[in-house]
């Protein structure tokens, strides 16, 4: 049975209440190896292929933790401006559950590698909010239930389930966010911006593929109202199966509304956990636990304490990438842009491509323009990622450059990037094959603007009586004759100089 | 009974890479032995005549061919205590939960044994996940002690130490968490050795209490135990906690100790151990112990060590709380026992009546009892000062190891009991293991040695030797010698048809 859930409207909302958010991430790193075993990290694969006795949790089998993890924890803890531990420890989580091999998840606990740090969220108007981060601790990952039979696909009313444990013992990295107050109606912005910022942030640092789609970033939003002005956190609810970052915004901002509906009407919010629904951007109850689980945490006995040096750390430390926002401020100050042309960049995901563009040899005007513009609408009429279209930094550098020196006019350029994204092989070859270069040999085109003053005596009488402007049907005629291959202005020149004005 | 099981490892496989005997022959005999003897005693679950044939065959042809032999102890066969993995053999841990199981690999200690020419007559039986001082617990039924069948073998390696007292092999493979190598050493007058922690690896190890268990050697003389020792003994990177040292020399330690010279070594004897619930006939077989040691040259000192008396409690809430988690995947979903799985259960349900079906008493008291300590609210209070307990003890040692080389003791309080005598009475089961429990929580190496037959019922009893981590060539030094001194005790056991 479902009960229409009445919402309240999102202005008296935030009018009555202040909202309170605490995000938990969890990001699969890209290791090669999996956490504790020597199995293949990778996504997919046949059910059950990526397994061996460890990640089964055959009995006898021990974990060895997996270096690299390790390193691109600390890595992403630097990176977030945590202090790292110098000395930690895993523990054990013990929970009964079937894609759980050992039904304990090896996990860090109460001495997480990375603690204490920050991270500075660029909103789209501009404005910057600084996220506290309570920690970011290493775990692995379960294994894959999938519920058959059932309507949902969940595991209420399946008539049975299948195991694919692939991606147990996966290295994830899950990071928590100390609460987020006083953000008023910009929470649900703020949540999305900072799920965004990480997500920036750990590609520029290539520990994981971020992928919300593939599950390789999964944010669960904690989501609690308490009335305005008021101090004690209200009771909060946890939404899972937020998969893309819209939904983090929608997500947030459903849940908000439905606590002021209930807490409005004197209700009181159950502690659970949501599931949302992309569908229609609202929430659903996840089983009620009648209990709380006690997770009887304990010191992992098969695993030694990891106790980083401060020398390795500070190595590391020197790994770290520019933060992408930094960086943007650095590009907008460098190219002297706006704030909307650089939130253009931002927004159709071209700054890096601009900049490799430039690194190719192009000026960043023409780099902009081109990937901002022209590719970006190629992008979104071929339905891709701006990203993913088929031509590189470089080819469009080359297309530049040979505007700049004259060879191709921007219509032919656009025909020359056209036939690279058609996969006709590069920008020259694209030339070479539609015989796409600039007519510029002078007797050509004289040939051509002779043929056209003939053809349109009338016209040619105007120009020589000084209308210089009735020039441009002849250079109509002329560019039609060589199909669009001349350069106009000097065709213009040819024909003022032919007749004498 | 043929005369090469009554040969010790070091004269077979002397014999073998000379090529006197054959290992298949050798491997053979303890076959037959088993054969005759097994039905009586009990200490196997499993044996792999063919498996243990074909590696004797390797061996033989190995020698034939004139090559240097894979190991000292190449084609002396051995038995294997069913709680370490073999590769599509089967590994029962002595509980129903495992019964058909096949691992897919073998654990660390198999792999080295195998690579080390070592023909592995079978599994042997033991208390259900090594929790017992009996094997009463093991779901399979009893070993019985071949001094009288009667009597347990003590546990939870009592297969291992009965196929030695029973000359079905002359080498075995015991795990000591809190004693269960030492103890049946003790009851059965062979010799068994607790590494120390980390000396050996646990890789396919089945965990009973992850930051205690130790596998180690269990042989008819301290020679053979060393031998057996140096094959199984090494860093793994397979198991994080295996330490990334050299081997203790401890076949060399063997025979300088067998020249039965112990001046210049300082023994320890640990004040705690006496008193109420020793028997009388174990401590006057101490104190001759002692005496002899001290004829062999060694200085005797009395040393204090207050936190032992804690040892016990503090074990019994450190290992239960591992063994509820290292046993939660016993749970019907990828091996093992699955009952219930009829469609009309969920796979909740079926994970719980699975585990009620598969598991014994004595596992399911301690999973509670883990499981218990362990919750909210009640952790600091119990795990959490029973590491404290631990911390105390490992300084106990530090303190007392500054003083001397080794510590003795009696390695049991009483020697062995009746079958079901104490089986309704788990506090004075847990009794057993009073003196052996200290060097597991502290992670010493430790070992028992035959100290003669009380003077009370005639039955075995066992001296403790224990030295610090990492320095477990101590141990075989002051054991070979005593072992020198004091004479063989299994020689004493009859016939043991005539003993029935």
């Amino acid at each position: 049975m479902t009960t229409t859930v009445e919402l309240m409207d999102y202005a008296e909302v935030v009018e009555r209440y202040d909202p309170v958010l605490g995000l938990e991430v969890h990001v699969e790193l890209s290791t090669n190896t999996k956490m504790f075993c020597g199995c293949p990290n990778s996504f997919g694969g046949d059910p059950n292929t990526h397994v061996c006795p460890v990640c089964l949790g055959m009995p006898g089998a021990l974990p060895v933790v997996n270096g690299t993890a390790v390193e691109s924890a600390i890595r992403i803890g630097l990176a977030l401006n945590c202090d790292i531990a110098e000395w930690c420890r895993f523990a054990r989580k013990n929970y009964f559950y079937p894609d759980m091999p050992k039904n304990f998840q090896t996990s860090q606990y109460d001495e997480p590698i990375a603690f204490d740090g920050h991270i500075d969220v660029v909103l789209d108007d501009g404005e910057v909010v600084r996220v506290d981060i309570e920690r970011a601790h290493m775990e692995e990952d379960t294994g894959k239930s999938l519920h058959v039979g059932g309507a949902t696909g969940r595991i209420h009313g399946a008539e049975h389930s299948l195991l694919d444990y692939n991606r147990a013992g996966v290295p994830l990295i899950e990071i928590v966010t100390k609460p987020i107050t006083g953000m008023g109606e910009r929470a649900p912005e703020v949540a999305r911006a900072y799920v965004t910022a990480l997500r920036d942030l750990l590609r520029a640092m290539d520990v994981s593929d971020v992928r919300m789609d593939q599950g390789s970033l999964r944010c669960d939003a904690n989501v609690s109202l308490m009335p305005k002005g008021a101090s004690e956190f209200g009771t909060r609810t946890e939404t899972k199966n937020v998969n893309s970052l819209r939904s983090v915004e929608r997500a947030v901002r459903h849940e908000m509304t439905r606590h002021a509906a209930i807490l409005a009407d004197g209700g009181s919010i159950k502690q659970e956990t949501r599931h949302f629904q992309e569908a229609d951007g609202t929430t659903a109850a996840g089983r009620t636990k009648e209990t709380a689980e006690d997770y009887r945490y304990f010191p992992e006995p098969d695993l030694v304490p990891i106790a980083p040096t401060r020398e390795w750390v500070e190595q590391l430390r020197g790994t770290i990438p520019e933060m992408p926002w930094e960086r943007r401020k650095r590009i907008q100050d460098d190219w002297n842009l706006t704030d909307e042309e650089l939130r253009d960049l931002v927004n159709t995901g071209a700054i890096d491509l601009v900049a490799a563009t430039v690194d190719a040899g192009a000026s960043q005007a023409d780099a902009r323009s081109w990937w901002v513009q022209y590719l970006n609408q190629q992008a979104t009429s071929r339905d891709t990622e701006l990203a993913d279209v088929a031509i590189t930094p470089a080819q469009v550098a080359r297309v530049i450059e040979l505007v700049g020196s004259g060879e191709l006019t921007n219509k032919l350029a656009r025909q020359v990037v056209d036939g690279v994204l058609d996969g006709e092989g590069d920008p020259d070859q694209v030339i070479e094959k539609r015989g796409l270069k600039v007519v510029s040999d002078d007797s050509a085109l004289l040939a051509a603007v002779d043929e056209a003053l003939a053809a349109q005596p009338d016209v040619a009488d105007k120009i020589r009586g000084g209308k210089v402007q009735a020039a441009g049907a002849i250079v109509g005629a002329v560019m039609k004759a060589t199909k669009g291959q001349a350069d106009a202005a000097r065709v213009r020149e040819l024909i003022l100089e032919r007749v004498g004005a | 009974m043929s005369d090469l099981t009554r040969l010790t490892a070091a004269e077979l496989a002397d014999k073998i890479h000379t090529g006197e005997v054959s290992a298949a022959e050798t491997t053979q005999a303890h076959l037959d032995r088993i054969a005759a003897v097994d039905g009586d005693v009990h200490a196997f679950l499993h044996v792999d005549a063919e498996g243990a044939l074909e590696a004797a065959r390797t061996v033989d042809a190995a020698v034939a061919a004139g090559e240097r032999p894979a190991s000292p102890l190449a084609g002396v066969p051995l038995a294997l205590k069913d709680v370490l993995t073999t590769k599509g053999v089967p590994t029962t841990c002595g509980s129903k939960t495992l019964e058909g199981w096949l691992p897919p690999y073998d654990a660390t200690v198999t792999r080295r044994l195998r690579e080390a020419g070592v023909p592995i007559l079978g599994k042997t039986n033991m208390d259900e996940f090594a929790m017992g001082s009996s094997t009463e617990n093991s779901a399979y039924g009893p070993t019985r002690n071949p001094w009288d069948l009667d009597r347990i073998p003590g546990g939870s390696g009592g297969g291992s130490s009965a196929s030695l007292a029973a000359y079905e092999a002359p080498l075995a493979i015991g795990t000591d968490t809190g004693g269960s190598i030492r103890q049946p050493a003790a009851v059965t007058a062979t010799v068994g050795v607790k590494p120390t922690y980390g000396g050996v690896s646990r890789y396919g190890l089945v965990a009973f209490s992850s930051s205690l268990d130790q596998a180690g050697p269990c042989g008819r003389t301290v020679l053979d135990a060393a031998l057996l020792h140096e094959v199984i003994a090494g860093h793994d990177p397979m198991d994080a906690t295996s330490v990334d040292a050299p081997v203790p020399a401890v076949v060399d330690a063997a025979r300088e100790g067998a020249r039965g010279d112990l001046s210049g070594v300082t023994v320890g004897v640990v004040r705690e151990f006496s008193g109420e619930g020793y028997q009388g006939g174990v401590l006057r077989s101490f104190e001759t112990a002692v005496a002899q040691l001290k004829e062999l040259g060694a200085e005797v000192v009395e040393v204090s060590c207050p936190h032992f008396t804690y040892a016990l409690p503090a074990y019994y809430l450190i290992a239960p709380s591992e063994c509820s988690s290292n046993l939660a995947r016993f749970d019907a979903m990828r091996y093992g026992l699955r009952v219930a799985d009829d469609g009309s259960h969920s796979a909740e349900e079926v994970m719980s009546l699975t585990r009620e079906e598969g598991f014994g008493a004595e596992v399911k008291r301690r999973v509670m009892l883990g499981t218990y300590a362990l919750s909210s609210g009640y952790y600091d209070a119990y795990y959490g000062s029973a590491q404290k307990v631990r911390t105390l003890i490992t300084r106990d040692f530090a303190a007392a190891f500054e003083q001397v080389d080794v510590l003795v003791s009696p390695t049991t309080p009483v020697t062995p009991f009746k079958l079901g005598e104490k089986v309704d009475d788990p506090l004075a089961m847990y009794l057993n293991d009073i003196c052996s429990i200290p060097a597991n929580l502290a992670g010493n190496a430790a070992m028992s040695v035959p100290s003669g037959l009380s003077d009370e019922d005639g039955l075995p009893v066992g001296l403790q030797i224990m030295a610090p981590a990492l320095a477990d060539d101590r141990l075989y030094r002051v054991g070979a010698a005593y072992e020198a001194a004091r004479g063989p005790v299994l020689d004493k056991l009859g016939e043991l048809e005539a003993a029935k």
